[in-house]
């Protein structure tokens, strides 16, 4: 019963921050995404201790996964049971997909793999998201290129890329998308 | 890309989200969906020739009140299974209520009927044979509104979430079928209607893994 005191506190915090961030206060949603990505972590660290590489990729995942679908998420809603349940979904879907690859390739490969960097911060991820950002088509990468990476406003990057602004935010939309389903393919 | 990086990726111009973005998608693909219903069955079935006379009866409100019901409930549970941590509770055990109930006032009719052969007659009407295949089809418009609402969103529970949006589209493709059907007995109705129902609700359940992923 102790720790509930904390728990909920730190619950209310994060509710807060998501809250402001949600409507429109980017700080505050940074700090959100800040503190999520040390939660989450931790969470998925305790479940994946046999695949301590693989914890930053879901890390990643589930990131992106909870800014894709932030507009699910109920302000009157317990926050930890909605983060949890996206990042487990994540979790069962990337065992899932990871138990299939296993079957169609050879052992061999975990075999070396799996050693080899248990001992490591993790604070690397293995799969590098900007590559695979750089697959996007341009109507989706150029918008998320200039706003989320350079942080332009919406009018500069339509200006940059001679895109109207609505396209501008409909590609960064759908690039975010995509990223989460070329990571759901590809790995 | 670092962990760190990615955060401010996504944090920088984040902009404000709407509220209310599951009942929003949900109220679009019910219009849509139903509309789509409508078309099909006007073209396909018409209205049941009679019902400028059938609502005057009670038996009608009946069974728009029973398929209304279901289609409300499921409704309900498939706006929560669009939430991540969002639990059913109730939800699933309210979907008894309206069988139940129509189920025991089919039970009432058919001790009240005279013989074997009326209660045939109530039981299987004259279009036992088409009905659920009719509700099925009149579902399927509706079923294509709902998975894109429900993608849009963030169903975790996969099977059960196709299965949910089966049901509600079965629903709504009832209540658009029952201003065709002829019927008016309730064994009828308890029987023929949820099993027209069962057959999208089925399809979904086997498609939802694949249809809902995200």
């Amino acid at each position: 019963m102790q720790g509930t005191g904390r728990l909920d506190a730190r619950e209310e915090s994060l509710r807060n921050l998501l809250n402001r961030g949600l409507s429109g206060d980017a700080s505050a949603y940074h700090a959100f995404l800040q503190e999520l990505s040390a939660h989450l972590r931790a969470f998925l660290r305790k479940r994946l201790a046999r695949l301590p590489d693989e914890v930053e990729d879901l890390v990643q995942e589930s990131l992106l996964a909870i800014h894709n679908q932030r507009h699910t998420y109920d302000a009157g809603q317990p926050l930890t049971a909605w983060i949890h349940a996206i990042a487990k979904y994540k979790l069962v879907d990337h065992l899932r997909r990871r138990a299939k690859r296993d079957l169609l390739t050879d052992a061999l490969d975990d075999e070396f793999g799996f050693a080899s960097a248990a001992d490591s911060e993790a604070a690397e991820a293995r799969r590098d998201l900007g590559k695979l950002l750089a697959k996007l088509p341009d109507r989706q990468r150029l918008p998320i290129v200039h706003m989320k990476l350079e942080g332009l406003s919406v009018a500069e990057t339509a200006r940059r890329t001679g895109m109207s602004e609505s396209a501008v935010k409909v590609g960064v939309h759908r690039g975010l998308k995509a990223l989460a389903e070329l990571i759901r393919t590809e790995a | 890309m670092r962990t760190d990086d990615l955060v401010t990726m996504l944090a920088t111009g984040a902009g404000a989200v709407q509220p209310n973005q599951v009942p929003r998608r949900y109220a679009i693909a019910l219009g849509w969906g139903a509309l789509g219903a409508a078309l099909l069955m006007a073209t396909l079935l018409g209205l049941r020739p009679d019902l400028g006379a059938a609502v005057l009866r009670p038996m009608i409100w009946v069974k728009f009140a029973f398929v209304a019901c279901l289609a409300a409930v499921s409704l309900l549970a498939a706006t929560r299974l669009s939430r991540p941590g969002l639990r059913l509770a109730w939800v699933p055990s309210a979907l008894g209520a309206p069988l139940l109930a129509i189920w025991l006032l089919a039970a009432f009719e058919l001790t009240r009927a005279d013989d074997a052969a009326q209660r045939a007659v109530l039981f299987f009407g004259d279009t036992a044979d088409s009905c659920p295949l009719l509700i099925a089809l009149l579902a399927a418009p509706v079923f294509v509104a709902v998975v894109w609402a429900m993608k849009g969103l963030a169903p975790t529970r996969l099977r059960l979430a196709g299965a949910t949006a089966g049901l509600v589209a079965g629903a709504v493709g009832a209540l658009v079928y029952s201003l065709h059907c002829p019927e008016s007995g309730a064994p009828f109705i308890g029987f023929w209607y949820p099993l027209g129902m069962l057959i999208p609700t089925a399809i979904g359940a086997v498609l939802g893994p694949r249809l809902l992923r995200w």
